[in-house]
């Protein structure tokens, strides 16, 4: 019966009745819903993760469409522009609203220093704009084209809106640039720390007894010993004549080498919990091998922790990255990562003529902190019955 | 007791077997031996003596023997306290660890003395005024001590300092007590010195404490037997220090071992970019140079420092908690 057909009760009942039933309905909804959908609405309640998951998004698009984003190729120097300062965006003209441009800069070299020394010209407006045209490059490595996110209407002038570096590169389109190489140095030496991570710990938890003792002690071992000395005696042994390409790998398995007994850790003491239950002993009377227990039974139950896990392990390896390549033994260029370009901003002389050298430190921070969030809100919707 | 510090120190042997393995690894990881670059160099730059010293090491270590023959050799050397030579500093290398590797255990020391300074009162304050502003704070407080690389935070103070007091931060000691002998003004010095590395290094383990002291305390906060304390009449603080803080520092005190290996490795990146007279620097060095005894003794002995502190924290666990002793 629904509250439509009851048009002769009086108005609060009726109010009443529809709450009652929106209330049953929603409660059919919780009881009939699937796993993943239980967790989808407990990760909804988690505010900032899910600001988190759209900072992270964000930045993943930049990763992707990072040709498109950049204003300029990451590589092309500009002589004339060494060390310059980031260019305002101005939007308001003689208290008015405009279409965004900025000012030209005007550069001398001082004799002494021989450093160049920015002002900002006046007389040269440069009008801004959305989706201009600029050098070619591939869209995804295939679309050809020349379109770019924004830039100078004109084209000819530049526009660096977080400065540039030592050979007047934008610094902006660099830092466009690692974040494609950060973000999936991150996600690469995870994922091969999920798969020693899901093996070892499975064995250990599920097997039990001696092969569970010595995966123990290898566990607490690696725990035990500092990473970043250890991470800097096998990345200095990478060879310098290797291509870009090898040292990104063996970057990667030099980070997650060390990096997956958090991950063993989790899947053993999941195993441990799961072996015990009725279900799984109901598999084994049934007759199920093992390995069907494992994939079919127990592993779902568990893919919510592993995921929250790796999530909450990601930042520790963009900050492992960063740290070896910023002194130097980590990726070197060609390849920009954060790391890379913190490089330039190794002594203080150097910070203290160009502080925004330092920006790429920031996001890092913001990347680091974004996944620490998102794994505390996947941590809490792993587990939706508790 | 007694038996589980025997237990646990007899423990420690395979561990440092391992990481002696490890060191050896990463000894022999770069391609060719290292000897005959030496060799080449010293060939090339008409060095007789070097020669020789080649020759010698060729022996002492030898290097055309099977591997783990080469292993032996080398960790009866450490043993005993002969650490190779440095090819590039010309100079046994156990003459270039003394002074750093103590600095280093200095600078751990007083780091981990700040953390828990500073963690166990800001993580009962937060866990006592839950979800107020205080808490909020501290938690940011936290988050973004996590989220900070170590070598930023010694980067932007060094900023700060070079660009609004005009002093250099860098080092441990200033010019004039560099190679001076110790005395009461050169550890005055020192000290005064200390603290911007110490609170560099100690923000993220601080960091992490704190959110761990707060869950712990939290857990414990609502027990019955706080509230049959309370019910009795103690004074909140009384209250609350004398018993849930107990409880809830256990789990801290094995987070003292968990948090210090990344002491180290903070220390060790933090000492490059402060050029302090630890560790650190000098490794990296050797690393980038491939002077290979060197680094790997470095490698060797910050392990060695990182295990014994958390076999420290176990023995103190265990002291502080009898369940643990009678597992």
């Amino acid at each position: 019966m629904s509250a439509s057909h009851l048009g002769t009760l009086p108005k609060h009942i009726q109010d009443e009745l529809a709450a009652l039933e929106r209330e049953e309905a929603s409660e059919r909804a919780v009881a009939t819903a699937s796993q993943w959908r239980l967790m989808w609405w407990r990760f909804r309640k988690h505010s900032l993760a899910m600001v988190s998951l759209g900072v992270l998004a964000t930045l993943f698009l930049v990763a992707i469409f990072a040709e498109f984003v950049a204003p300029y190729n990451p590589m092309a120097v500009h002589a004339t522009r060494t060390y310059a300062p980031p260019q305002v965006i101005y939007l308001i003209e003689h208290g008015r609203l405009t279409w965004p441009f900025t000012y030209g800069l005007k550069s001398t070299v001082e004799v002494e220093t021989m450093r160049r020394v920015y002002t900002l010209d006046y007389s040269q407006r440069i009008e801004l704009g959305l989706f201009v045209r600029g050098e070619p490059y591939r869209l995804l490595g295939v679309i050809p084209t020349d379109l770019r996110l924004f830039g100078t209407r004109d084209g000819t002038q530049l526009i660096s809106v977080l400065g540039s570096d030592r050979l007047g590169r934008d610094l902006f389109s660099r830092m466009v640039h690692a974040t494609r190489i950060s973000l999936s140095i991150g996600l690469a030496a995870v994922a091969l720390s999920l798969v020693l991570g899901v093996t070892l710990g499975g064995i250990s938890g599920y097997f039990g007894g001696r092969v569970d003792m010595l995966i123990q002690r290898l566990i607490e071992f690696i725990d035990a010993i500092p990473s970043l000395p250890l991470w800097m005696g096998l990345s200095a042994a990478i060879p310098l004549t290797w291509p870009p390409l090898w040292v990104y790998f063996a970057i990667t398995l030099v980070l997650s080498l060390l990096g997956w007994t958090g991950m063993a850790r989790v899947v053993r003491g999941r195993f441990l919990a799961l072996r015990e239950e009725d279900f799984v002993m109901a598999a084994r009377v049934s007759g199920s091998s093992e390995r069907r227990i494992i994939f079919r039974h127990m592993l779902p139950s568990f893919v919510s922790h592993i995921i929250a896990s790796l999530t909450l392990t990601i930042p520790g390896r963009i900050l492992g990255e960063t740290s070896l390549s910023f002194l130097g033994l980590g990726l070197k260029e060609p390849i920009i990562s954060y790391g890379v370009l913190l490089q330039d901003a190794q002594n203080v002389r150097t910070v203290a003529t160009a502080p925004w050298l330092i920006t790429p430190a920031l996001v890092v921070m913001l990347i680091v902190i974004a996944y620490n969030f998102l794994g505390d809100g996947l941590r809490d919707a792993a587990d939706p019955y508790a | 007791m007694t038996s589980y510090i025997i237990r646990r120190v007899l423990y420690f042997i395979p561990t440092l077997l391992a990481i002696s393995l490890v060191t050896f690894f990463i000894i022999q990881l770069p391609p060719g031996d290292f000897i005959t670059s030496f060799e080449a160099r010293a060939l090339a730059n008409g060095d007789q003596a070097d020669l020789e010293r080649a020759a010698q090491l060729r022996e002492r270590y030898g290097l055309d023997q099977p591997w783990y023959v080469q292993y032996w050799r080398w960790f009866t050397g450490v043993l005993t306290g002969d650490f190779g030579y440095s090819f590039q500093w010309k100079q046994p290398v156990s003459a270039l660890l003394g002074q750093r590797m103590l600095l280093t255990f200095l600078l751990a020391l007083a780091t981990t003395v700040f953390v828990w300074a500073v963690a166990i009162p800001m993580g009962i304050f937060a866990a006592m005024r839950k979800n107020t502003l205080g808490d909020y704070a501290v938690s940011f407080v936290g988050f973004v001590g996590l989220a900070t690389p170590d070598f930023l935070l010694a980067l932007v103070l060094m900023w700060i300092s070079f660009f609004y007091f005009d002093m250099s931060v860098g080092g441990l000691f200033s010019p004039e007590f560099e190679n001076a002998p110790w005395s009461l003004a050169r550890v005055w010095d020192l000290l005064g010195h200390l603290w911007i590395p110490v609170v560099v290094i100690g923000t993220n383990g601080t960091a992490g404490l704190i959110r761990i002291l707060r869950a712990n305390l939290l857990d414990e906060l609502h027990k019955p037997y706080v509230e049959a304390a309370r019910s009795r009449g103690l004074t909140e603080w009384r209250l609350t220090a004398k018993y849930p803080v107990r409880v809830a520092l256990n789990p801290f005190v094995s987070g003292i071992g968990d948090t210090l290996p990344g002491l180290i490795s903070g220390a060790t990146i933090t000492s490059i970019v402060l050029s302090l007279p630890t560790a650190g620097p000098l490794l990296l060095q050797a690393l980038l140079s491939q002077d290979m005894y060197l680094a790997g003794s470095y490698i060797f002995l910050l392990s060695i420092l990182s295990v014994l502190g958390v076999l420290i924290s176990d023995i103190l666990l265990a002291w502080l908690d009898p369940r643990i002793r009678y597992q």
